[in-house]
């Protein structure tokens, strides 16, 4: 290994050794999407009536639709707790550790963002197997091809997360980043509902819905998890991912950014 | 910046907005030498370290660590440089070990060479036998021990502290300066940020810091004159500091 990948791996072992760590926080992350599941899908599934909709080729039941919105939510969720721990880090110190390093920043915090990427894949991957054992399954292929299509939507809500943490200063301001980004972004896509269920109600609604990243997101593991390829979803995620990760470093930049606000 | 400077700082400056943190600083260390950045609160000493470990950037002025100019080649001159901040930056639910071999891995160091390393480094400051243990259960000293250890891993040349007895208790005060006093002595340039003159030795360097200004650069005797060096430094920043003891 050299220099850059001995960070690279040493940046993401610290991060899922913390996640595994904590055990209530691997649990939460786990219960939350199984209350969506079990009960939210539950109490919907009488009122939702699904037509067939690629990638699907048959009926299908609520809970298998919002299995990949809920794929998404663990690694929304997980990108904001990511960009929750980035914070404290900065008021801790231990940030200043990484940015001190002889590496360049955006491989550091590149680093940073695989590391969180990395902790969602056990959190989904936990979830996918959860929802096996209640016979929610996928095509078997599916929970390979998911795989990457869950490293670039990852990649994409991690950097998102990497960006509000440059623009937060204190640990206390991170409430509001549940009510003005996580919610808004999650019940703003078709992770509970079909676009077209979404226009019956509202045109607007629903065009907001489709220029949400995390629509796209949540399109490119429906697809993936069917052993599909859909390449609007990956257009749209990669082009998220990368212009997140761009203004991520923009607000850690040393001359204009966090740390100088921050003195 | 000639051989035997291993830090220089020249005509730096730095604006908060109308605020201006630094003006126009300039000094340079020895090799080898123990210099205290000796100023009251709120004199930008802190400032003055975002800037050297490039957690901030200014285009006024020039900073070059051991040859090599921080704003055009910033990895080579970070490698050079061993931090140790005024607040820990510690994971405090691993263990001493799991800290070093982290640190030691955002140099690019890893398996045998890291571990014999770290070995020295703990040695070095007598915290060899600690590196099983959790930080959380060590005490302050310890704690500060460990950084400075960690500072040291990757061979740096010059070391720099931001007020490292902040909270200590005097033994562990005195303990953590003698100890740094000593890696001056092996060799290292270190730059000792503080506004406590009683960690000065006479034969120490220093540059007094005031309202983002350098006032003296000179060694501890000369400033200190024929009376106290708490004395000097008190009529030259105006009695601007409660703390210097």
């Amino acid at each position: 290994m050299n220099a850059w990948t001995i960070a690279l791996y040493a940046i993401v072992l610290r991060e899922a050794m913390r996640f595994l760590q904590n055990r209530g926080r691997f649990l939460s992350a786990l219960v939350r999407p199984l209350v969506w599941l079990v009960i939210f899908a539950a109490g919907f599934r009488a009122a939702l009536g699904l037509s067939i909709t690629p990638p699907y080729q048959t009926y299908i039941t609520y809970e298998v639709y919002i299995v990949p919105g809920l794929c998404a939510m663990i690694q929304l969720f997980n990108g904001m707790q990511s960009s929750l721990s980035l914070v404290y880090d900065q008021e801790m110190g231990s940030m200043r550790l990484l940015l001190t390093s002889p590496r360049p920043r955006w491989w550091l915090l590149f680093c940073k963002l695989m590391a969180g990427v990395a902790v969602s894949l056990l959190q989904v991957y936990a979830f996918l197997g959860i929802a096996a054992l209640m016979g929610i399954r996928m095509p078997a292929m599916g929970y390979v091809y998911v795989l990457p299509a869950l490293v670039l939507s990852g990649l994409m809500l991690g950097a998102l997360g990497l960006l509000i943490s440059s623009t937060i200063r204190q640990l206390e301001n991170f409430a509001g980043v549940m009510n003005f980004v996580i919610f808004p972004m999650f019940f703003l896509s078709t992770a509970l509902y079909p676009l077209w269920k979404m226009a019956e109600a509202s045109r607007l609604l629903r065009d907001i819905c489709a220029v949400n990243p995390f629509t796209h997101a949540v399109e490119l593991i429906r697809f993936a998890l069917y052993a599909q390829f859909n390449g609007w979803a990956l257009l749209w995620v990669g082009t998220g991912a990368v212009a997140f990760f761009l203004l991520a470093l923009l607000g850690y930049d040393p001359a204009r950014g966090l740390m100088r606000r921050k003195g | 910046m000639t051989r035997t400077t291993a830090l220089c700082v020249s005509n730096v400056s730095l604006s908060y907005g109308a605020k201006r943190a630094l003006d126009d600083v300039s000094f340079a260390l020895d090799r080898g030498r123990f210099c205290a950045l000796l100023g009251p609160n709120g004199a930008g000493k802190s400032t003055l370290f975002s800037l050297l470990t490039r957690l901030l950037v200014t285009r006024e002025g020039r900073i070059e660590v051991a040859g090599f100019d921080l704003a055009r080649n910033p990895r080579a001159a970070l490698a050079r440089i061993g931090v140790v901040f005024q607040q820990p930056t510690l994971d405090l639910d691993t263990s001493v070990m799991r800290n070093m071999r982290y640190f030691a891995a955002l140099h690019g160091m890893a398996g045998r060479d890291a571990t014999a390393r770290i070995d020295a480094a703990l040695e070095r400051l007598n915290m060899r036998e600690r590196a099983d243990e959790k930080v959380r259960a060590l005490n302050g000293g310890h704690r500060r021990r460990m950084e400075i250890a960690r500072a040291l891993i990757h061979a740096p040349e010059v070391l720099l502290l931001d007020e490292p007895t902040v909270g200590l208790d005097t033994a562990a005060r005195r303990s953590i300066t003698a100890h740094v006093h000593d890696l001056a002595a092996e060799g290292l340039t270190v730059l000792w940020a503080t506004h406590l003159v009683d960690e000065i030795e006479p034969s120490d360097d220093v540059v007094v810091l005031n309202r983002g200004r350098v006032l003296k650069q000179a060694s501890a005797a000369e400033i200190a004159g024929e009376g106290d060096l708490i004395d000097a430094f008190i009529e030259m920043t105006g009695g601007n500091d409660e703390a210097a003891a």
